[in-house]
């Protein structure tokens, strides 16, 4: 038993998957004091209490089995409810809404469903750190699509169009977006899906923020003609009803789509955790109020925030979605990089630098507003601080 | 802005906004206070109906509020006092000797929990990870 030990090396894949660049800040800021963060990805508020009360409730009562591989049946019909009563789409909850754990679950199986080695993903980028090591962890291969700035960071259908080879297979869309609060327009998404078709091409469409719309409502991309056959769409409830600690979300696709996707949540997760079940479903029925509650916070956050980083000369477009600023910092001379970090050292505030988005996030920082007002001023005062030493 | 504070003006002149007032927790002031939930049933008079007894009652500066209500009762008054003896003595000397009032229970307040939609227990800390995607 002496003998040394020789293992063979883990997976190339795994190994190759770069860890997120949120990473590091996340340790920073997590060993010291009196940080205020602008670096979180998730609400301030808690899960509304009814919705507690029925989780609660339901333990109490015993709940604690196995559910369908596809989720509660009551839970799919309440989301094929919602989505047709918002969005004008129809999803049979027998056959075409799988329940998962988090749009996190969903994507992967979603990728898994669509790839074969080698095949290539469009995405619109900057965008949610996951997007690219799904892809790769699925054997496909992510091509960023660098959206810009003056653009408000919407990708169009002619600069998927440039990207596009014989090799692509699908589009993955994340609007409202994540870092950019960019969202699309309807006649966007019409164009986008229009060239799909043409290419044959599958739309992957991640709505986590489609509540977090704050002017005009949101346009489902499946509820757009022609979109629904090509289109799997993800959506959960972590954002609109803060319940992200649940892991509770949907995936929807046409039923052959979806089935492959049942197959391999069926053997890798079985099910999503039956008390999140429970309680996304009395999310959907009762907790209306609550959401438009938080959305109206988070509109009254998002002026507050963008106003004050573009008085710091930080230009920061009025994000439609989400609820991220996504300011340039390109008139302070520093990297994204640069600015975060000695921001968090030298003033506590934590923000998340652009280039962990991918491309087009250099010179630009992440500021979440999902969180108080007071905070926010807090953070504005300091970078206040920041900004004007940097001009010294 | 100033549409807002225009509103609010137009509002509080139509008496559609009635007050503004601060939910206190007087346990942690240190203050003292009494306070009870009194039922008092009420013979209506002709005409007037409740009317004539509720106004009267209101009137008192220990009065908090007045509602009429269904059920057992007919009126349910909240009495602020700063202490026993002084609650005491108001309903059996002021409220109970009114001319129409029959009867009345009291109900003394023993903790807050809500009021006002304000709660009186510590609500949720924060406890999300400092930075997340």
């Amino acid at each position: 038993m002496s003998q040394s030990l020789s293992l063979k090396p883990l997976s190339k894949t795994a190994l190759e998957v770069p860890f997120s660049g949120i990473r590091r800040f996340f340790d920073i800021a997590a060993s010291m004091q009196d940080v205020v963060s602008l670096g979180v990805g998730e609400p301030d508020f808690v899960t509304p209490w009814s919705v507690r009360e029925a989780a609660i409730y339901s333990l109490e009562r015993g709940q604690t089995t196995y559910t369908s591989n596809y989720g509660l049946l009551e839970l799919r019909k309440e989301i094929s409810r919602y989505l047709n009563k918002r969005y004008k789409v129809e999803y049979n909850p027998e056959g075409e809404i799988l329940v998962t754990v988090g749009v996190s679950e969903g994507l992967d199986l979603a990728m898994r469903v669509l790839l074969n080695p080698g095949d290539e993903v469009l995405i619109p980028e900057p965008c949610y750190v996951s997007y690219r090591p799904c892809v790769s962890l699925a054997g496909g291969v992510p091509i960023g699509v660098e959206t810009r700035s003056d653009a408000k960071f919407a990708v169009t259908a002619e600069q998927l169009k440039a990207a596009c080879t014989e090799r692509t297979k699908a589009i993955l869309l994340g609007y409202p977006s994540n870092p950019t609060g960019a969202i699309l327009t309807r006649e966007q998404i019409v164009e986008i899906i229009t060239f799909a078709r043409e290419r044959g091409l599958y739309v992957i469409s991640d709505e986590i923020y489609d509540r977090l719309t704050y002017e005009g409502i949101h346009t489902c991309v499946a509820s757009v003609p022609g979109a629904r056959e090509i289109t799997i769409l993800l959506n959960g409830f972590s954002k609109a009803h803060a319940m992200t600690g649940w892991r509770i979300a949907y995936a929807c696709a046409p039923e052959h789509i979806l089935k492959m996707m049942m197959k391999i949540h069926s053997y890798t997760m079985l099910c999503a955790p039956i008390t999140g079940q429970i309680a996304a479903v009395e999310a959907l029925k009762h907790a209306e109020r609550e959401v438009e509650e938080m959305v109206a916070h988070y509109r009254q956050r998002r002026r507050l925030i963008v106003d004050g980083l573009n008085k710091l000369g930080l230009t920061c477009h009025m994000p439609l979605g989400a609820f991220y600023a996504f300011p340039s910092i390109e008139s302070t001379g520093l990297t994204a990089e640069q600015f975060a970090e000695r921001l968090l050292l030298e003033e506590r505030v934590a923000v998340v630098p652009g280039t962990a988005f991918g491309a087009g996030g250099d010179r630009h920082i992440r500021c979440s507003y999902a969180t108080s007002v007071e905070k926010l001023e807090l953070a504005l005062a300091r970078m206040r601080t920041f900004v004007d030493k940097l001009h010294k | 802005m100033q549409d807002v504070e225009k509103t609010v003006r137009d509002y509080e002149q139509r008496g559609v906004i009635k007050t503004y007032y601060t939910v206190i927790d007087w346990e942690k002031t240190g203050c003292e206070k009494v306070v009870a939930f009194i039922d008092v049933k009420v013979t209506p008079a002709r005409d007037v109906g409740f009317d004539a007894v509720a106004c009267r009652i209101a009137r008192f500066a220990q009065v908090q509020s007045v509602w009429l209500v269904s059920g057992g009762s007919d009126l349910r008054v909240v009495v602020e006092a700063p202490n026993l003896r002084e609650l005491a003595t108001f309903v059996a000397e002021k409220l109970a000797t009114i001319d129409g009032v029959t009867g009345t229970t009291s109900h003394f307040l023993l903790k807050r929990y809500k009021e006002d939609g304000a709660l009186f227990f510590d609500s949720e800390q924060d406890q999300r990870l400092v930075v997340s995607p």
